[in-house]
């Protein structure tokens, strides 16, 4: 088989994700051919002389593409990839869902840039040069070609990827899990409500590491925002969620449970069924922190 | 006839981030002029606008897959910096126990998956088989123990803190959770063998490496740059509290807290680059990107920190800083010895480690005091791999962010970087066709800074 990852609008989180599985993926890779992986292989779009005038994309039985499409590289990178690629992998929650990047998508671009870049020319609008010009906002890759396969999560858990992978390989369906985050929390929940409005984390959790995680309270029923009820589960195979055993509550980077959700609502309305005052949560745009592509997050309209 | 004038390295491979190195040759084949290009634009500084201060370290996070950890650490001291209080001293102990464990799983990866095959399989190797795949397979043993290694070292974050990738345990106030005996027993156990092998690292770079490195360097007109890094109050190196030091080419510096950096560094943006160019602003000779006579231009990550500071407080890293410098000198400006220096580090950083876990008060448990949110201001650094992070935030009265300013590691380096591809396709470009050989030589100057 031969494989192509390439990363778009990312960290390369995800690709550090699969090197995670350390010589498990060593040997995995001994039986695919890496046509194209820019992370660690030296192929090059313009020829390894560096003068092709078109950009050239190895065939690939599989492909995984991690990252959201925010500029016109990514763009007619993804295009390319998806021409030249039988299966194509969204890797990550950038991929499935834009991830962290599209939080930009509450400003338009211009505004954006203009922030970042205005005091270094005079208030005046920076004219780029020579590097790709950036999108009207950062796309998940499904808004711009046909997906095969989603595999979210922030980063997604390595040996997830490897079996992926691996279940590709003998053209297998993967089976990817459909379940949420508190679906696969073992933390008591007393089902009482008591609480009508969330906390900030500005204290810790009440949480006894000697203890078995069983014992500890959930945290919503503590008074902590958690989006265990909207998020994909996932981040730990069939472990307790990470970031609950971390003693931090779940801020969704898996992406919505359901397909096609969308966290923010989702957990609006999972609150109010449960007498929880949803505004006092403050900067509830961010509930979309994973999940801002697809038109989700946009810019607030102006105020007359 | 007509000739071609621009060749493109696209995409700079066996590195984090995303660029071109773009070289403009003039009619006789003659490099004009080399840049290096980045190519895509985030907004970290917007769009954590509005939101609440102690989400942030939470999100900043992805800024990098491989330094999470470090822009997570900056961010929560500096959000503590904002809400005016100082972290429970035994959660500030764990964070920097953190730190020191990312640093070493980073440093593996650097060294042995993206750089080391430059110099084991060499530029002259098809470029297909220039990789962990290529050395896996000429050299399985050592392929084999150096994964293994570096999966262990984030195994370990993994099952002490959660997440190694885009970590959660440090929060405004100090740590999510305490240490207990049966942590402490298996980490210090692992971190035996990480240390261990770090030192091996060295041993081997030594004999199989470091010579190669040598002889490429001596066929190269370097640049010549300051530098900037952390160090504790007696100059030893540090990477997760101290004071910032920037040096000049001559070796000479000054020593300045983190929170007067803008005294120190300006920013600066050019036309041809999404990232921004820090200089320093200090030194009052302005900014000037001609490799043969550039102005403010410093550097970042190993070898920055490996010459400023003066002494390594752990005794494996210490003597090979004096083998290093007996050697190179300080400050050492050859580039590849980037090298050299991240291997210093990975024994500093693998010593540290065990220091941290037999000292008893690891396992304190006032790791967290409570924090309210309020209006303020806070700068704080932490050492990336890449250098030294700076993250600034402003905060209203209900403790959400107003304003941001970040540079991190990379951005540091930059500027030089653009230096160092200039001189490095000047020295091996001699006509239209140099050939992926020459190239890679090229990309070898970027790859040393771990952008």
């Amino acid at each position: 088989m031969k494989l192509l990852s390439e990363c778009l609008h990312s960290c390369a989180g995800c690709e550090v994700s699969l090197v995670d599985n350390g010589p498990d993926m060593l040997e995995f890779m001994r039986q695919l051919e890496v046509v194209h992986m820019p992370l660690l292989v030296d192929g090059k779009y313009f020829g390894q002389e560096g003068t092709g005038k078109e950009m050239v994309i190895p065939r690939a039985d599989v492909a995984i593409v991690s990252g959201g499409v925010a500029n016109r590289d990514h763009l007619g990178i993804l295009k390319k990839v998806r021409q030249r690629c039988d299966c194509l992998v969204a890797l990550g929650t950038c991929a499935t869902h834009g991830g962290i990047p599209a939080l930009i998508n509450q400003w338009p671009v211009s505004e954006a840039m203009r922030a970042v870049f205005s005091r270094f020319s005079n208030g005046r609008e920076l004219k780029f040069v020579q590097i790709p010009e950036m999108l009207d906002r950062v796309y998940a890759l499904d808004e711009k070609v046909r997906v095969d396969l989603m595999l979210p999560g922030c980063p997604p858990r390595s040996s997830e990827i490897l079996h992926v992978l691996k279940g590709l390989v003998g053209r297998q369906d993967p089976g990817l899990p459909s379940k949420s985050v508190c679906d696969s929390c073992p933390v008591a929940r007393e089902g009482k409500g008591g609480v009508k409005k969330l906390r900030r984390f500005l204290d810790n959790s009440v949480l006894d590491v000697n203890r078995p995680l069983e014992e500890m309270r959930c945290f919503l029923e503590q008074g902590f925002l958690c989006m265990g009820p909207v998020t994909a589960a996932g981040c730990a195979g069939r472990g307790a969620p990470l970031c609950i055993r971390a003693g931090v509550p779940c801020r969704g980077c898996f992406g919505p449970a359901r397909p096609g959700g969308n966290q923010l609502l989702d957990m609006i309305n999972a609150l109010a069924s449960n007498g929880i005052d949803w505004k006092s949560i403050v900067d509830r745009p961010s509930l979309l922190r994973f999940s801002g592509a697809h038109g989700l997050l946009r810019p607030a309209r102006k105020r007359q | 006839m007509k000739q071609k004038k621009v060749i493109n390295i696209q995409p700079v491979t066996r590195i984090e981030g995303h660029a071109r190195i773009s070289i403009h040759l003039d009619h006789q084949g003659k490099v004009r002029l080399t840049r290096l290009n980045i190519l895509s634009f985030r907004g970290f500084e917007k769009f954590v606008e509005g939101r609440a201060a102690e989400e942030i370290p939470r999100i900043v996070t992805r800024i990098c897959g491989i330094c999470p950890w470090m822009h997570h650490l900056a961010a929560v001291k500096a959000v503590e910096g904002c809400f005016g209080i100082e972290p429970a001293r035994d959660g500030d102990r764990l964070r920097e126990l953190l730190l020191l464990m990312a640093h070493v799983s980073d440093k593996i990866l650097h060294f042995f998956f993206m750089a080391a095959p430059d110099f084991l399989l060499g530029s002259e190797a098809a470029c297909s088989a220039r990789n962990i795949f290529g050395m896996a397979a000429r050299n399985p043993e050592l392929a084999r123990r150096v994964a293994t290694m570096r999966q262990l070292a984030q195994q370990m974050i993994e099952r002490f803190s959660g997440k190694a990738i885009h970590p959660v345990a440090a929060v405004p106030g100090g740590f999510s959770r305490p240490m207990t005996a049966d942590d402490r027993k298996a980490l210090l156990h692992d971190a035996v063998k990480l240390l261990d092998f770090a030192l091996f690292a060295l041993d081997f770079a030594r004999k199989e490496v470091f010579p190669r490195v040598e002889d490429d360097i001596a066929g190269m007109d370097d640049i010549k740059t300051g530098f900037l890094g952390t160090v504790g109050e007696t100059g030893g190196l540090r990477l997760y509290h101290g004071k910032l030091r920037l040096m000049k080419p001559d070796g000479s510096f000054v020593d300045f807290l983190p929170v007067e950096y803008e005294n120190f560094i300006e920013e600066r943006v050019e036309p041809w680059s999404y990232a921004k160019m820090p200089y320093a602003r200090a030194w009052n000779e302005g900014f000037c990107l001609d490799s043969s006579s550039p102005r403010g231009i410093y550097r970042t990550n190993a070898l920055a920190r490996i010459n400023v500071c003066d002494h390594i407080p752990t005794p494996r890293a210490q003597e090979a800083l004096e083998e290093f410098r007996h050697k190179h000198g300080r400050p050492a400006q050859a580039t590849l010895l980037y090298h050299w220096a991240r291997l210093i580090e990975l024994v500093y950083v693998s010593e540290r480690t065990i220091e941290l876990l037999e000292d008893p008060d690891i396992l304190g448990t006032d790791v967290r005091c409570a924090c309210r949110p309020g209006a303020g201001h806070g700068i704080a650094c932490v050492e990336a791999p890449r250098g030294t992070l700076i993250h600034d935030y402003e905060t209203d009265e209900n403790g959400l962010i107003t304003k941001a300013n970040l540079i991190v590691g990379t951005t540091h380096n930059i500027a030089p970087m653009n230096l160092s591809v200039d001189r490095a396709a000047r020295a091996v470009i001699r006509d239209f066709n140099p050939g992926p050989e020459a190239l890679n030589r090229i990309e070898m100057a970027v790859r040393a800074y771990d952008p």
